[in-house]
């Protein structure tokens, strides 16, 4: 939904009756920041609100493998968002925090987690060895075993292009390698065109642990 | 949805590592490394990885640093967009596997069976004059100089990959984009291939073939219009295509497509347009008569859904038309 506003302008919020300050939303898709954090932050009705899990800035937790949604492509989140409602992507934790919205619902709330500013990159916890192999892997790949580089799809430094493949660098590293593990055993399959599928299913354990910790270490930088 | 097909314990053996460590040991892969098995009758080439080279202490450092940065230039030849190159190719984009890896149009061959005749050109090639080519035509560019240090840190390159492969040894497994044979399929259908496409491809390559750019760098490459091959390059060829698509792409999934799926796909690609053949005498018809060796093999010069392919003067983001590097040469040996 399209929505310019300038600055001066109030509008009478039909939903509860609230008076909001609306700017022009940047948003791919136009859904609204504004609208999405009120979701946000009231949660659908029976779930638990999003800073639960995700923090109050959006950027989740890195011990208990939350991801950070700020500053990923809103594209994307919302589109994870959608899965999760309609069983193309499987979490228990998820669906039942978010069954409750609308897709417009939807659109605002990946506005506004699109919005945010991004995580602040992992002090590295894990050896110089492991950050090398990781950082192999995030830029040149192993092609001996038909794994090519995360940054020929994830983009430049692995910030992610589009509404298919997220930026991964900043991202916590035990979210990322929980998610390799569930490509690989086939609880997650919403990846397009099966593409991280095949990665996964040829990546090592000691290699998916490497490069994990090497991309969360490096700054995600706003879209 | 894109059917995966389930090929049972199979990981093809096509790769050159003796072991390719998989985490699911007894499981079937749901997105196996489909590639055909090394012709067993031809020389297997495993070529040195930049690790290698790193580590290889009879390299002197000079050396070093030349093979380097003939990889730089071939892993990220867009730093030399309006230089070397005026589309959005990359050596890497078509040479998977950094150009050292078989089925992914390994480079290093070059290296050991040129100089040789081409009929591309009708004359004995070097390595440098082959490499000139990829330019010209693939890069829509200008290629660097025939001895300059660019051309020679590519060479180095190229022939480091080549280290240990026997020199003339024409018989190489895993070489080149022809393993479906030359021969396109009459069933071939450009409406399939457009349903591939937009199936498999267009989540990298845009829904219009105009590919994909993070802050303006090119991430996946246009495979049709301005910013694309011209017609001039081998993989506008469609036998090219199919057989360089069906081994290597979607990328990370070999051998996943159907070889009627890549030839579809092959044939839709090649019925878009590209910046013009810069062996263009003017008339396109003509062209293609005059070139029929390689264009037969193309949809160049042919009408095809109503457009008359190549029919213009596009060059693309390349100000001219024809290189001066691409020209014919003839030897006479004296009596």
């Amino acid at each position: 939904m399209q929505r310019k506003f300038t600055k001066n302008l109030f509008l009478r919020h039909v939903c509860g009756g609230l008076l909001l300050l609306s700017f022009s939303a940047h948003a791919a898709g136009g859904g609204d920041p504004e609208i999405g954090k009120m979701l946000a932050d009231r949660g659908d009705g029976s779930g638990a609100p999003c800073m639960a899990c995700h923090a109050m800035d959006g950027t989740g937790n890195a011990f208990a493998g939350f991801p950070s949604l700020a500053g990923l492509n809103a594209g994307y989140l919302l589109k994870q968002m959608r899965d999760y409602n309609s069983g193309a992507r499987v979490s228990a934790v998820m669906q039942p925090n978010i069954d409750g919205y609308s897709d417009e619902e939807l659109v605002h709330l990946a506005a506004y987690f699109a919005s945010l500013p991004p995580a602040a990159p992992a002090q590295p916890t894990v050896s110089e060895d492991v950050l090398v192999l990781g950082k192999k892997l995030a830029e040149r790949g192993a092609w001996d075993q038909y794994i090519p580089p995360c940054s020929s799809c994830h983009g430049p430094d692995n910030q992610g292009i589009g509404t298919d493949f997220p930026a991964i660098a900043g991202q916590h590293a035990n979210y990322i390698a929980q998610e390799i593990r569930a490509w690989r055993d086939g609880q997650r399959s919403n990846d397009t065109v099966q593409l991280m599928t095949g990665i996964s299913e040829r990546l090592t354990d000691e290699q998916i642990d490497a490069v994990a910790a090497y991309l969360s270490t490096l700054p995600m930088r706003a879209e | 949805m894109h059917k995966i097909s389930m090929i049972t314990g199979l990981v093809a053996a096509g790769l050159t590592a003796p072991a390719v460590a998989l985490a699911l040991i007894g499981n079937e892969a749901r997105v196996p490394i489909n590639l055909p098995e090394l012709q067993p009758d031809r020389y297997v080439h495993t070529a040195p990885t930049v690790d290698d080279l790193m580590a290889d202490e009879s390299v002197h450092p000079e050396l070093r640093k030349v093979i380097l940065k003939g990889r730089d230039i071939f892993m990220n030849t867009q730093q030399y967009r309006g230089t070397y190159v005026f589309n959005d190719m990359t050596c890497a984009s078509c040479h998977t596997g950094e150009g050292g890896m078989n089925w992914g149009g390994p480079v290093w061959p070059a290296a050991t069976t040129l100089p040789n005749y081409r009929p591309k050109n009708d004359h004995v090639n070097s390595l440098e004059e082959r490499i000139a080519g990829c330019f010209s035509y693939s890069m829509n560019g200008i290629s660097p100089e025939y001895g300059s240090d660019d051309m020679l840190a590519l060479v180095a390159y190229h022939q480091w990959l080549a280290k240990g492969a026997p020199v003339y040894e024409h018989q190489i497994a895993g070489r080149g984009f022809n393993n479906l044979g030359t021969q396109i399929p009459e069933d071939v259908d450009y409406h399939r291939g457009e349903q591939v496409y937009q199936e498999n491809c267009a989540v990298c390559h845009g829904a219009n073939g105009e590919g994909k750019r993070q802050n303006g760098q090119v991430v996946f490459p246009a495979v049709w219009g301005d910013n694309s091959y011209n017609w001039g390059a081998g993989i506008a060829r469609i036998f090219t295509a199919a057989s360089f698509i069906h081994m290597n792409m979607p990328l990370g999934k070999p051998g996943s497509l159907s070889e009627q799926e890549a030839w579809d796909v092959a044939v839709y690609i090649n019925s878009h347009e590209r910046p013009q053949d810069p062996r263009y005498t003017g008339d396109v018809r003509e062209t293609r008569e005059k070139y029929l060796g390689f264009h037969r093999h193309s949809y160049y010069g042919l009408e095809k859904n109503g457009v008359l392919l190549g029919d213009h003067e596009n060059t693309g983001e390349k100000p001219f038309l024809k290189p001066e590097i691409l020209r014919s040469r003839t030897f006479t040996a004296d009596e």
